[in-house]
């Protein structure tokens, strides 16, 4: 591979965050493509259908992980789930709701439900059987009923971990909403794939539009772990880094 | 408002089967078309499996080298760590477009932006496996008069494996599912045969049934390969 003059590449990204903020002619020229006005729509919807995909799939998945991974039962299930969610492809799951139950809003945000349900669920499992079954035992001699050692004792425990599943299902919702144009429902990835309208700099630019958006989630979310992380934890997961691993987080629960 | 674009750029596709009245025409699963058509899986199969595999393995020499450096030198974990997951954090769409101008459109961006996807799980893994070898068996190890070396590659490294491979499947099959996505930056692969033809059942599911496969292969082949090379965890597992 031959690197182009650092000039050029330059220039090229100039013009992809000049097409954010500045409406421009399409290639064909028919049209004007680009520009804040434009450019917020879009982020709007891309934003809208993940926001819907990641809260039903926090519905779903949470409140199943807990009850599971209280119980102690069903870890084929919630493996099971991480593996397959692993092994199909987002690109197949969207072309498969396309291709058998067709386009539009509802239609992508149930897909990218389908792909955010996996780490959450793994995780919220693994964080519950991760409690350190003596402190469940504790809460349990003192009288708490089964639904206070959940809401107590493990769900606290387990947050950390949960929010840890949460922030790689939004990730990776809104990569993968780039290709919900695909899908009929025009989001970021519009100009990413209507190359012939948009041109290279359109494509550049929400690239540019995406990638920040996610890292501010990513960003977002890690404060948040940070936030409902408890007092006791933060000291015992000193040196171990953050967790970020799928489906079985590092982190090792210890009671002090 | 912008999706005239995308329905001519499948259109050759679709046009395709219009004029069938037979099952590709009626949108049907149309085994038979598929089973007649593998011809246009043929290729993009196996640029798949060159996108999977070249970044997977350039991927695990570098993730392996960084864990080895981070597992001498700990203060290195957490911004080794902090870097790799940022690279992972970026959407592999995006890392594509971004690299455009200045690898162009082909094979290369898709492996740059592919391997860099891998190194955060390998990475992970092997420091989380080197983290997990007991105290004990470095000890006795040390006990014995091993050098460093003859620690790390007879005592530390065989130990740390089973947790190695894991990552170096989850890195197969994540890189299976995002180099779907290559074609947009120019390279091949069977992420092209579904936008293609991302309306007609038969292409849909022969397509995601072929990238499903190449992943599950994928993982078969690693953990065959962890089961051979651990004898001894097969007597406890």
């Amino acid at each position: 591979m031959i690197a182009p003059p650092l000039a050029s590449v330059l220039e090229t990204f100039g013009d992809a965050v000049r097409f954010i903020f500045q409406e421009r002619e399409s290639r064909a020229g028919t049209v004007n493509v680009g520009g804040l006005e434009e450019v917020g729509q879009l982020a709007a919807n891309h934003f809208a259908v993940s926001f819907v995909a990641v809260v039903i799939a926090i519905a779903v998945s949470v409140p199943i992980g807990l009850w599971l991974g209280h119980l102690g039962r069903g870890e084929l299930l919630a493996v099971g789930v991480a593996n397959v969610g692993r092994a199909v492809p987002a690109l197949a799951i969207i072309a498969f709701f396309v291709a058998f139950l067709g386009t539009g809003f509802t239609n992508v945000a149930a897909a990218l439900t389908l792909l955010a349900i996996p780490p959450i669920l793994t995780n919220t499992y693994v964080a519950m059987r991760q409690v350190d079954p003596e402190l469940v035992d504790a809460a349990r001699g003192q009288g708490f009923s089964e639904q206070q050692i959940v809401r107590r004792v493990e769900l606290p425990l387990a947050l950390p971990t949960i929010f840890g599943g949460i922030r790689i299902s939004a990730v990776t919702v809104l990569a993968t909403a780039i290709i919900a144009p695909l899908a009929g429902l025009d989001t970021l990835g519009t100009p990413i794939i209507s190359f012939n309208v948009y041109g290279e700099e359109g494509q550049i630019g929400a690239a540019i539009v995406v990638a920040v958006l996610t890292l501010a989630t990513d960003a977002g979310f890690a404060a948040v772990q940070r936030l409902v992380t408890p007092k006791g934890l933060k000291v015992a997961d000193r040196g171990s880094g953050r967790s970020r691993s799928w489906p079985i987080p590092i982190r090792r629960v210890q009671t002090p | 408002m912008t999706l005239a674009p995308v329905i001519a750029q499948a259109g050759g596709f679709v046009r395709d089967r219009t004029g069938d009245t037979g099952c590709p025409g009626n949108n049907g699963i149309c085994l038979g078309w598929i089973v007649d058509n593998l011809d246009r899986y043929r290729t993009p199969f196996f640029e798949h499996v060159f996108l999977t595999v070249v970044p997977v393995a350039i991927g695990f020499a570098i993730a392996l080298s960084m864990g080895l450096l981070a597992h001498r030198k700990r203060w290195l974990i957490t911004p080794l760590t902090g870097f790799t997951s940022a690279l992972y954090t970026v959407p592999s769409i995006s890392a594509f477009l971004l690299l455009l101008p200045v690898t162009g459109r082909g094979n290369d961006t898709a492996i740059v932006a592919l391997t860099a996807y891998t190194l955060v799980i390998i990475f992970r893994n092997v420091i989380t496996g080197l983290a997990g070898v007991p105290r004990d068996s470095v000890d006795a190890g040390r006990g014995m008069g091993l050098t460093s070396r003859q620690l790390l590659f007879r005592v530390e490294l065989p130990l740390a494996l089973p947790e190695i491979l894991a990552g170096l499947r989850i890195a197969a099959a994540t890189t299976v599912g995002l180099a779907a996505f290559a074609y947009l930056a120019g390279a091949g692969g069977l992420g092209r045969n579904i936008d293609q033809g991302i309306e007609f059942r038969g292409n849909v599911l022969a397509a995601g049934l072929l990238l499903t496969l190449l992943a599950v292969a994928l993982d078969f082949l690693v953990l065959s390969f962890q089961r051979a090379v651990t004898p001894w965890r097969r007597a406890t597992a």
